[in-house]
């Protein structure tokens, strides 16, 4: 402690970056093959082992929260990247095992042609699509290939949570595993038949009014942040539909750790934070009947990318709203950076916000307890955030909104406005641009979807179903504050 | 090496385009008195093949983060980044494991 000179010389030396010998680095595993690829921080895989050990993660990752029972249907949600292109594999590789620990699902894919909100023209569109239909045609999975344009001709009954199918047997995993395989024993010749009878091709025609009411609705949004959360919301809501209407009752989505941690730190930002646990969590079950899972969480981007190079796993590159777009176009282009230079030079920091992310657990919503579609948002059907009292943060800040605008507005507006009854309080209708709709939608929203609505120039843009849903719900709380007095109130 | 130096390089996973959209280029490079480089090839790369946006592929000296290098089908780690010296007909992959190209 005394010999300063000596200890700084030593910590001197360890400060330059000592060349481990890297050539001709043997697997950490096996100590035989020739090292091909470094994952996390240090750890070389040869070829062999790493096929190996990515196989084993996907049907780790299954067995370990065992959500997926036998002889379940699945909807593979495919974006044509390589992340959702690898769990196709893994899915095609994992049911194709003879050995008895196959798995035991029947998949389905899903594309949803998101071209029109991109502004990608209808040739390019054509092209990926006809690849993704050769890719889709190998597996000899039924495959769904929707445009986006579709939204217009939902039904409301997306945006209700649908109520978990009480399996009246309710079996444990253990259980219908069992019964599952003495079952298998007997069937498998009319399996193979009925699977090959399943294979139902469905491709949508989208008609040119819908075409035009996307380009409307994505036009009016004045920010790339905005846009991608709509157009996020948009394909969650036409999967459900998709999923809800051919009987699947899980979404497979292919987010690898690397997005996840992106989309965590974004979400944040975005005001999503109270539905932080189902939106990067392993399973996701807000929509009640139908449950999101995302066995794909585990992998970091490069071990994707490595393993769908080495092992030729096919794969569509479409371009997206954020391709090209500079560090600061949106949040999430900006959040995405910025993880992936910090990991650059800390090579921990994805697994951190990983394992963060794994402690934030989603409350399974218990069986039998129906909550009225009021008390979710109306976009992303999560809980409602911003029903609280007056000495919250969020409250704090619509005082702040309501102050800023009046100083813009005209006294004149004001004496009117006021004098109709519309109520000032949120000062959403004082501004001469604001329609009462925007100031009356906010309502059933959580914050961020508030702010995805507030960047909205026009409301009516909006895709059919959502205007009466909110139009239905509104109307409802409206009648139940007319006949309040007259209600028994539970009291919990 | 006095030879000149032939190379096969890819881009995917979206750094295609950024090349005009071609995934497959032959390349040779020039003759010099010094072996080549990785940090010479991407500066090589920069000044003849990228047509459009070069901090969209590479960051200082180095390629962005988020763009996996594959040299021979293996991880540029181990073959020592920057520093490994190129051989003639190597096969070098460029990645893109980022959303905006």
């Amino acid at each position: 402690m005394c010999q300063v000179e000596e200890d700084y010389n030593g910590l001197e030396c360890k400060q330059e970056k000592i060349p481990v010998p890297t050539l001709n680095r043997k697997c950490m595993k096996c100590k035989e093959g020739t090292a091909v690829l470094i994952i996390r921080v240090s750890d070389a895989f040869c070829r062999s082992c790493f096929k190996e050990y990515f196989i084993h993660k996907f049907r780790a990752m299954l067995g370990k929260n065992r959500v997926i029972f036998p002889q379940e249907k699945v909807l593979l949600a495919v974006s044509g990247g390589a992340a959702s292109c690898s769990m196709l594999a893994q899915v095609q590789e994992g049911l194709s095992r003879d050995a008895p620990k196959k798995l035991r699902f029947m998949p389905g894919i899903i594309y949803i042609d998101d071209g029109g909100a991109c502004g990608r023209s209808s040739e390019e569109r054509q092209r990926s699509v006809d690849q993704l239909k050769s890719i889709f045609t190998e597996t000899g999975f039924p495959y769904f290939i929707v445009p986006l344009e579709q939204v217009f001709s939902l039904p409301t009954s997306v945006l209700v949570p649908g109520t978990s199918d009480p399996d009246s047997s309710n079996p444990s995993y253990k259980q219908a595993v069992d019964q599952y395989i003495k079952e298998k024993q007997k069937l498998t010749e009319e399996e193979a038949a009925s699977a090959v009878a399943q294979l139902r091709i469905e491709e949508s025609v989208c008609s040119p009014e819908h075409k035009l009411a996307l380009e409307r609705l994505f036009s009016s949004l004045n920010t790339l942040t905005a846009k991608e959360d709509m157009l996020q919301i948009l394909r969650q809501h036409l999967i459900l539909h998709i999923a809800r209407e051919n009987g699947y009752s899980k979404v497979m989505m292919g987010d690898s750790c690397s997005r996840l941690a992106v989309k965590l730190l974004s979400n944040i930002a975005l005001g999503r934070g109270a539905a932080l646990a189902s939106d990067t969590g392993f399973s996701d079950p807000r929509y009640g009947d139908v449950v999101i899972v995302r066995p794909m969480r585990d992998y970091s981007s490069k071990e994707i990318a490595a393993y769908s190079r080495m092992f030729h796993v096919p794969s569509v590159f479409i371009s997206g709203l954020d391709t090209k777009t500079h560090d600061k176009a949106s949040i999430q282009r900006l959040t995405e950076s910025f993880v992936t230079n910090l990991q650059a030079d800390f090579p921990s920091t994805v697994s951190t916000i990983y394992r963060t992310s794994e402690k934030l657990h989603t409350v399974m919503p218990s069986q039998g307890q129906t909550t009225e579609p009021a008390s979710k948002c109306l976009l992303c059907l999560c809980a409602l955030d911003t029903n609280v009292d007056k000495a919250s943060a969020f409250h704090a800040t619509l005082v702040s909104e309501q102050l800023s605008q009046i100083k813009l507005q005209d006294t004149s507006h004001d004496a009117r406005c006021c004098a109709e009854g519309q109520g000032c309080g949120t000062g959403g209708c004082c501004s001469s641009n604001r329609s009462p709709e925007h100031q009356d939608l906010k309502t059933l929203l959580c914050y961020s979807c508030r702010l995805t609505i507030k960047d909205m120039g026009a409301v009516d843009a909006l895709p059919p179903y959502i205007i009466t849903e909110a139009e239905k719900r509104q109307k409802r709380s409206r009648m139940r504050m007319e006949i309040s007095e007259y209600l028994l109130e539970d009291e919990d | 090496m006095a030879a000149p130096l032939g190379l096969h390089l890819e881009f995917g996973g979206g750094a295609e385009l950024l090349f005009d959209g071609v995934k497959n280029h032959h390349v040779t490079l020039p003759d010099q008195s010094d072996p080549w480089d990785m940090k010479q090839l991407l500066a090589w790369i920069r000044g003849n093949m990228l047509k459009e946006r070069p901090e969209l592929f590479m960051q200082g000296d180095t390629v962005r983060p988020g763009i996996l290098v594959l040299i021979n089908d293996a991880d540029w780690e181990l073959m020592g980044e920057l520093e490994y010296q190129l051989q003639d007909q190597d096969n070098v992959v460029f990645i893109s494991t980022l959303h905006g190209g």
